[in-house]
């Protein structure tokens, strides 16, 4: 059930704070709260303008460009956007890809989770984590981290370049490549990439092992704050395997309630409308999806790992498993809401992944074998993968003359949305409410907010320095109080009433 | 084998000037010197993994494109530095060293920062006619620092 913070009972009369922009991926986002006299938080809205451009840049395309333009939408994780618009138009080709090229597109995919979730902990998360939400804002960075704790700042950095290496391996090109294409893929894995590969993959698993327990130690040595810092009873939804597995690449949807209980099984990507739909609300551009058959308001669920990690029955790799088993048993076998447990889960789905690189780089397909495959053309094509912050739908309709006709993105920052937004309304009810406005306070929001979408963070290229414009207005709309971070970290602190600066 | 000499240039192809330190990098790159004595790199922005690259090194020549310093181009020996502009996507060539310096330890081995100047960096435009001239004259300097 959405909170009652969504929306103020009487805004006549509230003060607005606004915090503007949180960055993101595609345009600006912002936080908006409304505050009674007593500085009590009466409303508090995460907007995110997404830009949705795409499914008409795209109209009028030759379908075989669309895996490679798609990419664009993101510089952290164009695979993602690669291989959900190459599933798609595997559709359209009409058969199913080759042994061969589904290896090396998983070898992608799962290079591609990797270094992304490599990304997101260590040099975006980990300086939170390891210093402080509030902690020195000029130490609270990558660097910082790497002065401070110089091992977990090389590992972060290896696994993540590791992982860009695999991309380039199979893509061609650590960003924005072109290894996948409708039908199958246009390279296999060379000789020489396959051995240094093979030669630094055993290092990187113990390293993502070591990560594992960082996300661990980290929750036992705080778990009055990690088990409940923007915590959100939600739904779940990911991509399982047909038996139950934990898959990135392929499989059916399973959405679970929040308690755990599974609500939809075994659909078809295919039929993903007939399962999602899609609200709009009038103070933000970004829509809402819910599961259909609950409704707007209970139908609201999480996507990534938190959700793929818990939705699944199994992980289908033995030291990725035995973590799942007891990230499952902190939680008491009740589902785990809390965002800085997306953390945890995201260091056990990294660990997979290496898991899964290994033993593909063992698979003599990635080497050889028939890379595209050809079938009856058909007209509609619907690509569903895990992208590292969530489910991914593309869906595009391809007219005779093989120009596409219609597209329809879904991405999981829009997945994300009404869950996003309740963490925000959490952190700020905890944290704010009553509150003098400070850095550290501004930042438990983009803490809740970053451990759900690093593309948030990611979206003016910030490192914990996402410029941030924070207002106290009066009820006359004078302005009375000024917080600002420049996009270059500086923090201001104007006192407008007083007349005095402080930085 | 790491090859003794790294050049990396970057920027954004498409956004006119930007493009300098890439089109430097295939200059030097289409000249065919000893693959074994020299390797180019090149990418959009300058990243915080790109400080491995720097990794058993003896020299590195690092090549962008700027709007600040005199034409046709400024050479910069580099020192590691604390970067207040650190971001996730680009560092400064001086933050780069940092985390090299952090990382690994020890100094970074010998960098070299090829500064050209750029007027523009419009989406969608070719480098200028002005910044062309300046690449001209900075790649008569890079093959020099090539063949040191």
């Amino acid at each position: 059930m959405n909170s009652p913070l969504e929306t103020a009972t009487n805004p006549q009369g509230l003060r607005r704070v606004a915090i503007d922009p949180v960055s993101r991926v595609e345009g600006h986002g912002k936080v908006t709260l409304l505050l009674d006299a007593d500085k009590r938080v009466q409303q508090v809205r995460l907007h995110i303008v997404e830009f949705r451009g795409f499914e008409k840049f795209i109209e009028g395309r030759p379908y075989w460009e669309v895996p490679v333009m798609v990419q664009r939408l993101c510089g952290i994780c164009p695979v993602s956007h690669q291989l959900a618009a190459a599933k798609a138009f595997d559709r359209v080709i009409g058969a199913p890809i080759t042994a061969s090229a589904e290896k090396i597109r998983r070898l992608m995919h799962y290079g591609q989770v990797m270094q992304s979730h490599a990304l997101h902990f260590f040099y975006l998360a980990s300086p939170d984590l390891l210093f402080g939400f509030d902690s020195d804002l000029n130490r609270r960075n990558i660097v910082g981290v790497a002065q401070a704790h110089p091992e977990i700042a090389r590992k972060g950095v290896l696994l993540r370049k590791f992982g860009q290496e695999v991309i380039l391996a199979t893509a061609g090109k650590r960003v924005h490549g072109s290894g996948a294409v409708p039908g199958g893929v246009n390279r296999h894995v060379s000789a020489a990439d396959h051995v240094r590969l093979r030669g630094d993959v055993a290092q990187m698993l113990a390293w993502a092992q070591d990560a594992v327990e960082i996300a661990k130690q980290l929750h036992a040595q705080n778990p009055a704050l990690y088990d409940h810092f923007g915590a959100v009873p939600a739904n779940l939804l990911s991509l399982v395997r047909a038996d139950g597995a934990l898959d990135l690449y392929d499989g059916v949807l399973r959405a679970r309630d929040a308690k755990g209980a599974i609500i939809v099984d075994g659909a078809s990507a295919q039929d993903y409308l007939g399962l999602i739909e899609e609200e709009v609300k009038p103070w933000s551009y970004m829509k809402f999806p819910f599961l259909k058959s609950l409704g707007s308001e209970l139908g609201w669920y999480q996507v990534g790992p938190l959700a793929r990690v818990q939705n699944c029955d199994f992980i289908p790799s033995p030291l990725a498993e035995a973590q799942r088993r007891e990230f499952v048993a902190y939680g008491n076998d009740q589902p785990v809401h809390a965002a800085l447990a997306y953390h945890w889960t995201r260091m056990i789905e990294m660990l997979h992944c290496v898991e899964v690189i290994q033993g593909l780089l063992d698979d003599p397909d990635i080497l050889g074998g028939k890379r595209m495959a050809t079938g009856q053309r058909q007209h509609r094509g619907v690509g569903v993968i895990e992208a590292p912050r969530g489910t991914l739908f593309h869906d595009y309709e391809v007219g005779d003359d093989d120009l596409v006709t219609r597209c329809n993105l879904i991405v999981s920052t829009t997945h994300n949305n009404q869950a996003m937004n309740e963490a925000v309304r959490s952190v700020a009810a905890q944290y704010l409410d009553g509150q003098e406005l400070t850095e550290g306070l501004l930042n438990h929001i983009e803490v809740a907010i970053r451990a759900y979408d690093p593309c948030l963070s990611c979206a003016t290229h910030a490192l914990g320095q996402m410029p941030l414009d924070v207002v106290l207005l009066g009820a006359d709309r004078q302005t009375l109080d000024r917080v600002t971070r420049s996009p270059h970290g500086s923090f201001c602190h104007e006192a407008i009433a007083s007349g005095a600066t402080a930085r | 084998m790491t090859a003794p000499l790294l050049v990396f240039g970057w920027g954004n192809p498409s956004r006119g000037d930007d493009a300098l330190g890439p089109l430097c990098i295939e200059h030097l790159r289409s000249l065919s010197l000893d693959a074994a004595r020299v390797e180019y790199q090149e990418d959009f922005q300058l990243q915080i993994e790109h400080a491995l690259d720097l990794v058993g090194r003896e020299r590195v020549l690092l090549v962008d494109a700027s709007l600040d310093c005199a034409a046709p181009f400024e050479v910069t020996q580099l020192q590691p530095a604390y970067d207040a502009h650190l971001m996730s996507h680009a560092l400064t060539p001086a933050a780069l060293l940092q985390v090299y310096a952090e990382l690994r330890t020890e100094p970074p081995p010998p960098c070299t920062l090829l500064a050209i100047r750029a007027e523009r960096f419009e989406l969608g435009e070719p480098p200028s006619r002005a910044a062309l001239i300046n690449l001209e004259a900075a790649l008569r300097w890079a093959k020099a620092w090539l063949t040191d």
